[in-house]
Parts: C-alpha cells; sequence; structure tokens
C-alpha cells in the first residue's frame, strides 16, 4: 500500500515539476487546452449532439430499420420474391 | 448542394486534416527512436542532441494534431446516425480497444519520452521513445481494422431484430481483425508514413545544408532520414501490390474506375497516362497471372466470370436481390406470424450481402467518380515514385560525398515534403472516393446511412472547422518553422 502510494506521488511530481518547468513547450500546451474546449465545450455541446440521443436501443432499431426498409425504390417488376 | 454531399465533404476535410498529423506522426517516431538508440549504442551525445531535435519537431505536430480524430466520432453520431446503429459493435470495440489501450499506451510514454530525459533512466526513456511510435502505430492498426471492414465487411453477422453488424463469437472477431484488406491498408498506410517522416527529415535537413548550418548534424540526419524513407518506400510497394489485389477481388468496381477500365478481359494492360500502356501490367498487378481476367466497369455493371470461374452477378440482378432482402427485412419486423417471420428471415440471410444495391435508382449508381480516382491513383504512384527517387539519390549523395555539390537534390527534397502530403491524400481520395456510394461495401450506401439533418446545418459546422483547422495549422506550421529556423542545440552556430 505504501508503495502504491510512493509511487503515485512520485508520477505526480514528475508531472507537476516538468509541467512547471516546461520552456518551449508551454504554448503548446495551451494550444492543446484550448483546442480541447473549442471541441468539447463549444462544438460537441452546441452542434454536434448525437441525432439519436436520448433514445433507447429498442427505438433506435426501430428508426433505422425504417429508414432502411423504407428508403427502397418502388418495387422492381423482376423482383419475384412473394411469401 | 444538399445534405449528403455537405457531410461527405465534412467528413472528408476532417479525416484528411487528421491524416496530415498520423502520417509525420508514424515517420518521425521511427526517426527519432533510431537516432536515439544510436545515441545509447554509441555514447555519443551528438545523437541525443539530434534525436531530441527531432524530437521537438514530433511534439509539435502530435501537439497540434491531438484530437482531432475526436472530431470524426462527433460526424459518426451527428451526421451519420444510421450508419453509427448499422455498424454495432463492430466499430465500438475496435475504436475502444483504440482508445483505452493504444491512445492511452501512446500518451503515457509520450510524456515520459517528452518529460523524462533528466528524470528517468536512458534504457527506460528509449523504450518509451520506442513505444510512443508504437502506440501510435497499434492506433492506426484499430483504426484501419474498422476502416477495412467497410471496405471488405468480414465477419459480422446482419441481425434484423437490431438492425445491426453484430460479431457473435471471438472467432468473428478474429476475422474482423485479420481482415485482409485492414492488414494490408494497415500496412500501406503505416509504411506510407514512414516515407513522410523520412522526407521531412531529409528535406528540412536539406535546408540546413543550403543554409551552411548545421552541417554535421544535417548529414548525419538526412542519412537516417534518406534510409528510413526508403525502407519505407519499399514497403509502400509491396503493401501497395497486396492492395491492388485486394482491390481486385473484393472492390473491383474502384480498381476498374482507378483505370478508367470501361471493358476488361485477359491480359490488361495498365494505363500510365491517356495513351501510354503497358501491356499485361494491369492483369499482373491486380491478379499476379499476366493473363489473368480484370473486370471493366461494363462487365462490373452487365456481370461477368472472374478468373477462378466464378459467375458474377450483373448490377441489375444484385439490385434485385438487394430489394428481396429489404422486402424480407420489412416483413421479419413487422410480421407477427412465425412461420412467416422464418420465411423472411431466411429469404433475408440469402440475399443480404446485397441488400444495400436495393436501395439503388439504377445500376450505373455503382460506379463512382472515375476521373477523380483516376488522377488520384497516378499522382499517388507518381508523387511516390519521385519522393522514393529523391531519397536514393540524397542516400547516393551522402555515400559519394556529394551532398554539398547537388544544390539542386537539396532544393528537390524541400519540395517533397508537401509533395509527400499531397501523395498521401491522393491515396486516401483512391481508396475513399473510389468505393463510392458505399460507406459499408455492399451493405448499406451513403444515402441510407446519413441522418435526418438539415444541409444548413452541416454547413455552418463545415465552415467553423474549415475556419477551426486552417487557424491550427497556421499556428503548427508557423512553430514548426519557428523551431527548425532556431535549430539545434548540437553544434555551434557560425558567427
Amino acid at each position: 500500500m505504501k508503495s502504491i502510494r510512493h509511487t503515485m506521488a512520485a508520477v505526480w511530481h514528475f508531472y507537476r515539476d516538468s509541467f512547471r518547468n516546461m520552456t518551449w513547450g508551454r504554448p503548446l500546451v495551451w494550444l492543446i487546452l484550448l483546442k480541447v474546449f473549442i471541441l468539447f465545450a463549444i462544438l460537441r455541446v452546441f452542434f454536434f449532439k448525437p441525432a439519436m440521443a436520448g433514445l433507447s436501443d429498442e427505438e433506435r432499431s426501430r428508426v433505422v430499420g425504417e429508414r432502411i426498409t423504407g428508403s427502397q425504390p418502388p418495387e422492381n417488376p423482376d423482383n419475384t420474391y412473394k411469401f | 448542394m444538399d445534405v449528403i454531399i455537405w457531410s461527405r465533404i465534412q467528413f472528408a476535410m476532417t479525416a484528411a486534416y487528421h491524416w496530415l498529423f498520423v502520417q509525420l506522426t508514424l515517420g518521425l517516431a521511427l526517426v527519432m527512436a533510431v537516432m536515439e538508440t544510436i545515441w545509447l549504442v554509441k555514447k555519443d551525445e551528438f545523437w541525443k542532441k539530434t534525436a531530441q531535435f527531432w524530437m521537438k519537431l514530433f511534439a509539435i505536430n502530435f501537439a497540434v494534431g491531438i484530437a482531432t480524430g475526436i472530431i470524426l466520432e462527433f460526424e459518426f453520431g451527428t451526421n451519420w446516425s444510421n450508419y453509427s446503429w448499422f455498424v454495432g459493435d463492430m466499430f465500438g470495440a475496435p475504436l475502444a480497444i483504440e482508445g483505452i489501450l493504444a491512445f492511452f499506451m501512446e500518451a503515457t510514454f509520450f510524456a515520459v519520452m517528452f518529460f523524462g530525459w533528466d528524470k528517468v533512466s536512458p534504457k527506460f526513456h528509449l523504450a518509451s521513445t520506442w513505444l510512443t511510435g508504437i502506440g501510435a502505430t497499434i492506433s492506426a492498426y484499430w483504426i484501419l481494422v474498422a476502416n477495412g471492414w467497410m471496405q471488405n465487411p468480414v465477419g459480422t453477422t446482419f441481425n434484423p431484430e437490431t438492425v445491426r453488424s453484430e460479431m457473435a463469437s471471438a472467432a468473428a472477431f478474429w476475422e474482423v481483425i485479420t481482415n485482409p484488406v485492414a492488414v494490408s491498408k494497415f500496412f500501406h498506410a503505416v509504411t506510407s508514413g514512414w516515407v513522410t517522416g523520412g522526407i521531412f527529415v531529409v528535406g528540412v535537413s536539406a535546408w540546413y545544408l543550403l543554409h551552411d548550418r548545421q552541417s554535421q548534424f544535417a548529414r548525419k540526419s538526412l542519412l537516417i532520414g534518406a534510409i528510413v524513407g526508403l525502407v519505407g518506400s519499399g514497403a509502400v510497394m509491396l503493401s501497395g501490390d497486396s492492395s491492388g489485389v485486394h482491390a481486385a477481388e473484393f472492390q473491383p468496381m474502384k480498381l476498374a474506375a482507378a483505370e478508367g477500365l470501361q471493358d476488361g478481359g485477359n491480359g490488361a494492360a495498365f494505363t500510365i497516362v491517356p495513351g501510354i500502356k503497358v501491356p499485361k501490367m494491369l492483369s499482373i498487378l491486380a491478379t499476379h497471372d499476366p493473363d489473368g481476367f480484370v473486370p471493366g466497369i461494363n462487365d462490373i455493371l452487365r456481370g461477368y466470370t472472374d478468373s477462378e470461374g466464378n459467375v458474377v452477378p450483373s448490377v441489375a440482378e444484385k439490385m434485385a436481390m438487394g430489394r428481396e432482402a429489404l422486402v424480407a427485412l420489412s416483413i421479419y419486423r413487422t410480421t407477427d406470424d412465425p412461420s412467416e417471420k422464418a420465411e423472411a428471415r431466411y429469404a433475408l440471410e440469402e440475399n443480404v450481402q446485397y441488400m444495400g444495391y436495393g436501395h439503388l435508382e439504377k445500376p450505373e449508381d455503382v460506379v463512382p467518380p472515375v476521373g477523380v480516382v483516376f488522377w488520384a491513383f497516378r499522382l499517388m504512384i507518381g508523387l511516390g515514385m519521385l519522393i522514393a527517387l529523391v531519397l536514393l539519390l540524397s542516400l547516393i549523395a551522402v555515400w559519394k560525398d556529394k551532398l554539398g555539390a547537388w544544390k539542386w537534390l537539396l532544393w528537390a527534397a524541400i519540395i517533397c515534403i508537401p509533395l509527400a502530403y499531397i501523395c498521401g491524400q491522393a491515396g486516401w481520395i483512391v481508396a475513399e472516393v473510389g468505393r463510392q456510394p458505399w460507406t459499408i461495401q455492399g451493405l448499406l450506401p451513403v444515402n441510407v446511412a446519413i441522418s435526418s439533418l438539415s444541409a444548413a446545418a452541416v454547413k455552418t459546422t463545415f465552415f467553423i472547422f474549415l475556419a477551426v483547422f486552417a487557424l491550427f495549422l497556421a499556428i503548427e506550421i508557423r512553430i514548426m518553422i519557428r523551431a527548425i529556423r532556431k535549430g539545434p542545440e548540437v553544434e555551434p552556430e557560425k558567427s
């Protein structure tokens, strides 16, 4: 338990000290943060809502099933399949 | 333009933008890992500084490219929701593995590689550098497993209850991950990344030599870049050959479009450019037999018998079978009569491989834009050969100590950097435009895969992306150029 805590602390210090001592890499970190913000806080929230959000799996099957079977063109005269 | 076209353009732009970063990441990772290995073997501080410089450029590329792939997943859910549901766990499994295993591996070891020079042992650091590159490569593998399945949907069964393609067993998962199309695409894509990384290093090194700066660093970097790039070029040719054979087998229309081949036959010629042909070469490339049969666009539309004697139905016949599949699916999902349901299921299973054809209005709908695919294919091959030649000449120039004299070669190497990106994009155009109208080969055309959206909504996000992408690309190029101008801290600069 103690060794796990020690390892975790070492990893934390590694990252903390590394970010604090960054020189030319610092603008890159800001760039990544800015991009992640634009992607997740703006585009994902306001522009990219999943089209079937809120539907259960059964409802999704129904919607896609209707789309697939409903979009077929008028019956092919060569289609001899009968039930 | 309608919503399908706008959604396709948006997806193409996002994927193309994402690939710009991936191809350099894959190649530069190998170059810097080789350099760091030399440092550890030779114990020469020069190689450490050299590896650190290329790692800096790698980090800039990595930082700007990070998370651009996530946007594709946004688009799947918003623009391509029918497709996303239809592909089911087929896409979920590889992308989840990619996200959890490969990405975290890449991200963890990247941090050690980037921050850990003086904090971990040299051997651990070297292992981290290699594992960063291996992690990126494994990421590419899982993405290409998903892409390969769209080109050749093996290992899955269509479930009419859920309307999804499902993997029923571990054997099915194995079939998906060893899909020959995915495997050859993986090697082709990764090794093309090595070519990009190689020519990038050669081109940047050439710039230093032309400016009479850091000459020892530039010469040695150029040598490593040329070797990596040439190994990549050889592997690209081998994997390209395998891709050609797979296209002939699984996507003959793509091959016919790439060749502009209206009427095929035995001993088909390869068109270098219109009017210049190499006899029998297309048959050799497609079937490894000089007299092998290669179907043309009209053969595929009319139906043909392949080299092994298999009768391939005409597109009109496939459309009829596809419509039977759709009618059967419709009955299966609406009837409560068990015997009718069983009969419908049987009819569906008999025709499901052609289900997508049931959505087509006319046979010609299966023909992709031939001109685009034809010229993109030639651009890819032409630029690939030009880059391989420049890499080979660079190696000869190092060997014969002619780098200073062959200034034209140094300029050619610099010009080849953007050409490597154009070559990569042309390759993806062949792969993706060439398989239109399918999102999933034979099963789901783009017009059914699309969500119910307005074109205006997609247009809005397209222009937002265009602006954001252009901004970040400009920032990357600016930071990259500044880092290159500043140069490595290997040799004291001449005053």
